[in-house]
């Protein structure tokens, strides 16, 4: 067993601009130990995002090494990647697809990064199962399971993205931004849920936020980037000291 | 005034499949695939060739659906691989197979006179006119839906249902979208090729330029299906496809009734597919302006 989750190694992403290298990330050391959840802040184009896509192999890293459960990942394709790494994004249009529906969703996400095979989907033998799980959002998702995804609210969509992202207990959980195109009362919800289900299912994860609150609220870590950096990096007992206006400052 | 009846209902079938073929990444994987206008001609290219040198109509009509299949994978590969825009990359093809398509029969047109093919096989000699194509189109159609609405509900069925409507997604899932686009040229320019093999037999001769608009007719069949029956599952709507490809056999009909030539059917199509697309929009747009006249007077 190793005491390590995620490693990201001098891990560097650069873009063209025009004929220019800009630097995204500088030679990023990043170490979460099974079961940490970080909360990522940073103003706009620190490297947040960047980060995320990186490890999920979105984007090319131009040097250094990524290992994820004992899995050196670097050089493996995104749809690989998907058997170790979920990831719930900011826009709950993202994380469904729309015309088919709950339970369909559903049993895509249970079979996360598997082999796909010519056997019958057999959706029926899981509806069972699949609303209980859903009833755990407490927002009527229990009720919509035969529904197009598209019919749902933002908040059904987004907690049911959770659901997708978590089901199949991933190494990693990448949460990036997920609630911030939510309304407040909606955010917090999906936020107790977030909340519930990695603290139930143990699960490492990462998850990029601009709310303040949010970040000294949730988590047992925090780290801040900055230019392509990460600028501090605070564990739980330091994180716990932390005020609201000692975050500000960074933004200041 | 009956067997013309019968006979678009025949040819309905025969087209109903490339409106099949063409639901898969129209519909499903959403994208217009313009490979079929040079499929639909291979198809009838390879089996009417196949057929003048002796082989069985059947193996004549699976080898034009290899044939189409293999054009799809080209498409998928030039798409996928070689990042070269869907549409162009569909046009490519198309255009490139025009010079297949005359190579293979060596001149441009091939009759099929005196020669067997599927329409002419023994237990279809009884029949009255025109019944041939709709038993051979009506038993062509329902093996290829059935099979179809099969693969949709398996496992790789809803990998690639999910793909096509949001890669995001099927891709952070582990799926590779590019994998499922080809698999829906493949599969849909096969069931392409095989449409134009058997109309190729049902007519009697392969022509080299009998796939220009097939594109219009194969959306028509879609989107008529669509108008006509509204809100239906994947599967149902396949089905509605190939009844909407019989339908608008008699929408022709009609047209050529009111005195139309038989020239002026390319632009006949493509206006009606027009209408078709623009029906549900144009609905949707009365109802919204209708539910706010109301409702202003209701609300208080």
């Amino acid at each position: 067993m190793t005491d390590v989750q995620l490693q990201v190694e001098n891990v560097a992403v650069n873009v063209a601009v025009g004929d220019t290298a800009r630097a995204l990330l500088k030679n990023i050391n990043l170490s979460v130990k099974p079961g940490e959840f970080v909360t990522v802040l940073g103003a706009n184009g620190a490297g947040k995002s960047t980060l995320f896509n990186a490890i999920t192999g979105d984007v090319p890293v131009a040097g250094g090494r990524i290992t994820l459960a004992g899995h050196d990942i670097t050089d493996e394709q995104p749809e690989r990647r998907a058997r170790l790494i979920a990831r719930v994004f900011q826009d709950p249009k993202m994380g469904t697809a729309p015309r088919m529906t709950v339970a369909e969703n559903l049993l895509l996400a249970s079979r996360r990064g598997k082999r796909l095979s010519l056997g019958s989907r057999q959706l029926n033998a899981r509806l069972a199962e699949f609303k209980t799980l859903a009833a755990q959002t407490g927002n009527g998702l229990d009720q919509a399971l035969n529904k197009p995804t598209e019919e749902l609210s933002g908040g059904q969509r987004q907690a049911l993205s959770l659901l997708m992202a978590t089901m199949t207990q991933p190494e990693l959980l990448l949460l990036d931004e997920h609630t911030a195109a939510l309304d407040p009362h909606t955010s917090k919800a999906i936020m107790t849920l977030t909340q519930a289900i990695v603290s139930r299912e143990n699960l490492t994860c990462l998850m990029i936020t601009h709310q303040l609150e949010d970040a000294l609220a949730y988590g047992n870590r925090m780290i801040v980037l900055k230019d392509g950096q990460i600028a501090f990096d605070y564990d739980a007992e330091a994180k716990a000291k932390l005020t609201r206006a000692d975050l500000l400052e960074y933004f200041g | 005034m009956i067997s013309l009846g019968v006979s678009a209902i025949g040819q309905g079938l025969l087209y109903g499949l490339l409106g099949v073929g063409l639901f898969l990444t129209f519909r499903i994987l959403d994208f217009p695939d313009m490979t079929v206008e040079g499929t639909f001609p291979l198809g009838a290219a390879v089996a009417v060739s196949a057929i003048s040198h002796g082989i069985s109509p059947l193996i004549a009509t699976l080898l034009a659906m290899l044939a189409g299949m293999a054009a799809g994978a080209l498409t998928g590969f030039l798409t996928t691989t070689g990042k070269v825009p869907i549409l162009l990359a569909g046009i490519l093809v198309m255009t490139g197979l025009y010079s297949v398509n005359l190579r293979i029969m060596g001149a441009a047109n091939v009759s099929l006179l005196n020669k067997a093919n599927l329409f002419n096989a023994p237990f279809l000699k009884n029949l009255p006119p025109y019944f041939d194509s709709v038993v051979v189109g009506l038993i062509v159609a329902v093996i290829v839906v059935a099979l179809l609405i099969l693969f949709l509900n398996t496992q790789i069925g809803q990998g690639f249902i999910a793909s096509g409507d949001n890669p995001t997604m099927a891709r952070s899932l582990g799926i590779n979208p590019a994998h499922q686009q080809i698999l829906g040229l493949v599969v849909g320019n096969g069931l392409v090729g095989i449409a134009g093999a058997l109309i190729a037999q049902n007519n009697g001769y392969a022509d080299v330029n009998m796939g220009i608009g097939v594109i219009v007719i194969g959306l028509a069949a879609i989107i008529i299906g669509e108008v006509l029956f509204g809100e239906l599952t994947l599967s149902q709507r396949l089905v509605a496809t190939v009844l909407g490809s019989i339908l608008y056999r008699f929408v022709l009909l009609l047209v050529l009734a009111l005195g139309f030539s038989a020239n002026d059917l390319q632009l006949l199509s493509a206006i009606i597919l027009a209408i078709a697309i623009m029906v549900p929009t144009m609905e949707h747009k009365l109802r919204i302006r209708r539910v706010l006249r109301n409702g202003v007077q209701h609300n208080d």
